[in-house]
């Protein structure tokens, strides 16, 4: 049942004098396409991630911070691409509207990240040398050793290092690197041999024989 | 067409059963197999974990934009519950200084289609415990009464274990358990030591086939998601599509349950009114008999709201106990980190969707200062990432040398942290405890006088504080858990727990086990129900949930409430065949 209608069976059941304007002010719903639910979402969940997806929460001159930083965070290397190969700018631009809480320490982060930047080398963080850049994470990279104007810059850090560790490894190219091998069809006949042995460890008669 | 109008479909129903989790679909199977005319009346909508349009079963993390993260689904993107600890425009209230947490799903099945599968009987001694420590609340039944159930409910369902002869862990008819996985064996092999316990784990999916209708486990790990085989239990799979091919049951989706009506003059139940969660229409339905299954906590609410001039309390409620004593299960956990699995070998270890092996309680209360035991839960390994991988790093790789054997401050970024990542996967595991409560008339759920849905349904409101036998009792949880850590060469991460924060004993309702709000007893005046779960005051009245349990065990209680609604729905035939009702 359309809006319009409802308001009109709600002036049926003698609700009155309140209901033209009230009809009156509530404008006929836009035309929307309708949206195609993909297997497994509930329509509200289809519905918001459409809404998500088109947003945008990073401005360019953002987004580049993060894919910097990011590709510090995980590099490439002999086994496998770096963080922003992964797709991790776009995932954390998109857990920025998933989970808004996130969005404050984000973008003050980042704002801090440049403010400290150009006190220290007279430079925005992306306009900095590649120097200069490691020199600069080196301060907010460990936590527990941070110096005390630094520690606003660890906190940041460590966000960036969390989502971009679960972006990358979440990732084809990320869970081919960790060589995860299941989520397929399969049998479980226990722990291979080599590896019991290498553990000292044994199944018991009962495991090895079941049913006896 | 008129929202508001009343319609009253002329079918009478023989049974209406309200809700179609594990215990109304036992009571829909059982009673519709019996050849009963049902109505089963279920608030959420359809669900098939094997049609495309639900599956989201062996999806990759990348599938999900939020890669499985928890946002709209409290445990993940991909699992297969439909609602959560909020529903939009279905809340629930809290009395100022208590705490409760209410898990609901509204789906076909309801919280069975992505439960945890534990499947553990109750002992005899978990029925009769106030006898055996003056606290708490007897059931007016033992287990000799239940064991037929249980038996029955082992080979229509399926369930795998090991027969361990425990005096309190009733060994049941098991398929093969699956084998531990490495964390699992070194985790049996560290509690044996010290003398605690560690079996295999007793769940309800299919190790091998039992019948043509379902497949047999292909092991993903995934059973939260809901099995495209059928080879994990559900009650929307394994319940209600076979009673609904008897051609006996009606399902009504979307019929969020108002009340129950009753007839002013006999007393007696004549049926239920519904909103349809759709048109929102008000529903009318008539059957001779009323089978409330709507989980302990919706069970209470409902005959709470259900009240008449006969009945000015709520139905069933001379007593005054309906929303009283209920109880949730205690929880704690602790994590660790164990060197040992470092760098491991990557293999497909996948396993079921679930721990492979647990700890049963294994102690003597008299010899301790807690009435109550608890049971411990294991996870660990290589399993699929998802959102959260890696998190925390930082308070750990400071303490690991990298392969070179050099040390370096925790957290970094860079080769060297990529390949930390590398090295700790699958070199952590868990551990919880699940424990029994003691039941208290204080602990207690209530109509609150303020607030409805919006269907204009009034809605509970919770009273609940745990009591200092639950939190010593987490303390006994925590210093197992790091005695069992040390066994195997782990490092427990974070802070232990301590005083300061109940020894990290979880919120009331967190574990999801809420039982007991309409209980069963022999007395009339401190039950509600009688031993065969039939109301007091409305003999065609009957719930078939754990609202009728006066306790929990320190077992998972999900096997229970399919026992009891076999047997309660067959004592509802016998009642019926001997013109009782
Ligand atoms: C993540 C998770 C893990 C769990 N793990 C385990 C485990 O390992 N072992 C175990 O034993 N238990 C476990 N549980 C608990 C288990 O799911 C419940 O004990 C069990 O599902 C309860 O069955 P029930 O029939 O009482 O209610 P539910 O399964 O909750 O079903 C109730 C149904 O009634 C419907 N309903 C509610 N109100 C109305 C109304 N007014 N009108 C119409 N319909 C209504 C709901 O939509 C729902 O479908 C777990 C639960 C969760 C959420
Ligand atoms: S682990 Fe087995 S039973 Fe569970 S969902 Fe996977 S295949 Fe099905």
């Amino acid at each position: 049942m359309k809006r319009r209608d409802s308001l009109k069976a709600l002036s049926l059941t003698g609700f009155g004098l309140a209901v033209g304007p009230t009809e009156a002010a509530v404008p006929a719903p836009p035309d929307v396409k309708p949206l195609k639910i993909p297997g497994g979402r509930q329509k509200f969940e289809a519905e918001r991630d459409a809404k998500l997806m088109a947003e945008k929460f990073f401005t360019p001159h953002e987004l580049q911070t993060v894919t910097v930083l990011s590709d510090i965070i995980i590099p490439a290397d002999e086994r496998s691409g770096s963080a922003s190969q992964a797709g991790v700018p776009a995932f954390i631009e998109f857990m920025m509207k998933d989970q808004p809480r996130n969005q404050t320490p984000m973008r003050g982060g980042i704002r801090w990240l440049d403010n400290t930047c150009t006190k220290r080398y007279g430079k925005q963080f992306v306009q900095c040398t590649k120097a200069q850049q490691i020199d600069m994470v080196e301060q907010i990279a460990y936590p527990a050793l941070a110096k005390p104007d630094m520690t606003q810059g660890a906190s940041f850090f460590t966000l960036m290092r969390n989502l971009t560790a679960s972006g990358f490894f979440t990732s084809q190219i990320g869970i081919k690197d960790l060589g995860y091998v299941g989520n397929t069809p399969n049998q479980w006949n226990g722990v291979p041999d080599d590896v019991l042995k290498q553990y000292g460890l044994a199944y018991e008669e009962r495991e090895l024989n079941p049913g006896k | 067409m008129d929202p508001f109008q009343i319609q009253k479909p002329p079918t009478q129903f023989d049974v209406a059963i309200v809700g179609s989790g594990a215990g109304g679909g036992m009571a829909a199977y059982t009673l519709a197999k019996a050849g009963a005319k049902v109505v089963l009346l279920e608030a959420g909508g359809y669900y098939d974990p094997a049609d495309p349009k639900y599956i989201t079963q062996l999806k990759w993390p990348w599938e999900s934009p939020r890669r499985g993260a928890g946002t709209t689904r409290a445990f993940g993107d991909f699992d297969a519950a439909w609602g959560g600890w909020d529903i939009e425009g279905e809340p629930y209230t809290t009395a100022k200084g208590t705490e409760f947490h209410w898990f609901r799903s509204r789906m076909l099945g309801g919280r069975t289609n992505h439960w945890g599968r534990i499947s553990l009987r109750f002992g005899p001694d978990d029925f009769r415990r106030k006898s055996m420590t003056g606290v708490g609340q007897d059931w007016p039944i033992g287990y000799d009464d239940l064991k037929p159930f249980y038996d029955r409910v082992d080979r229509l369902i399926g369930v795998f274990g090991s027969v361990e002869n425990f005096p309190n862990e009733p060994d049941g008819i098991f398929l093969p358990a699956p084998k531990p996985r490495l964390h699992e064996l070194m985790i049996r092999k560290g509690a044996r030591s010290i003398g605690i316990p560690v079996i295999p784990s007793r769940l309800s999916m299919l190790t091998k086939p039992i019948n043509d209708e379902r497949g047999s486990c292909f092991y993903c790990a995934q059973c939260g998601r809901g099995c495209q085989a059928y080879a994990d239990f559900s009650s929307s799979s394994v319940l209600v599509k076979p009673a609904m091919k008897t051609g006996n049951v009606t399902l009504i989706n979307g019929a969020m349950v108002r009340e129950v009506i009753t007839d002013p003059a006999t007393g007696l139940c004549t049926g239920v009114s519904y909103v349809d969660t759709q048109t929102l229409q008000e529903v009318t339905i008539k059957a001779k008999s009323v089978v409330l299954a709507a989980s302990a906590g919706e069970t209470a609410r409902l005959l709470l709201n259900s009240k008449s001039s006969r009945f000015p309390t709520g139905l069933a409620n001379s007593s005054g106990v309906v929303g009283k004593y209920i109880n949730d299960s205690t929880g704690a956990s602790r994590s660790a980190f164990v060197p040992a699995l470092m760098d491991r070998k990557r293999y497909n270890e996948d396993g079921v969707g679930g721990m492979h092996v647990f700890t049963p309680w294994w102690l003597d209360n008299k010899k301790l200062d807690f009435p109550r035991g608890y049971h411990i839960e294991y996870w660990g390994g290589m399993g699929m990432p998802a959102y959260g991988f890696g998190w925390g790093v930082e308070a750990l790789n400071g303490m690991i040398a990298a392969r070179d054997g050099s040390k370096k401050p925790g957290g970094g970024y860079g080769a060297g942290l990529k390949d930390d990542y590398r090295r700790f996967y699958g070199a952590y595991v868990g551990m919880a405890g699940r424990g029994e409560p003691v039941p208290l008339e204080s602990n207690y759920c209530e109509i609150d006088p303020n607030v409805v849905d919006k269907y204009g349904i009034p809605v509970l409101r919770f009273n609940y504080k745990w009591s200092d036998y639950e939190v010593k009792q987490a303390k006994h949880m925590q210093d197992t858990f790091e005695e069992i850590i040390h066994s195997m060469g782990g490092i427990a991460l974070g802070e232990k727990p301590g005083a300061d924060n109940s020894y990290g004993l979880e919120a009331p309702g967190k574990i999801i086990h809420e039982v007991g709000t309409s209980r069963m007893g022999n007395d009339p005046k401190t039950s509600a129900l009688n031993k065969f779960q039939q109301a007091h005051d409305v003999k065609n009245l009957f719930v078939v949930d754990a609202a009728a349990f006066p306790s929990q065990g320190d077992k998972n209680v999900t096997w229970t409430i399919l026992a009891s609604s076999m047997r309660t729905s067959e004592y509802l035939i016998d009642q019926v065949k001997k013109k009782n009702i």
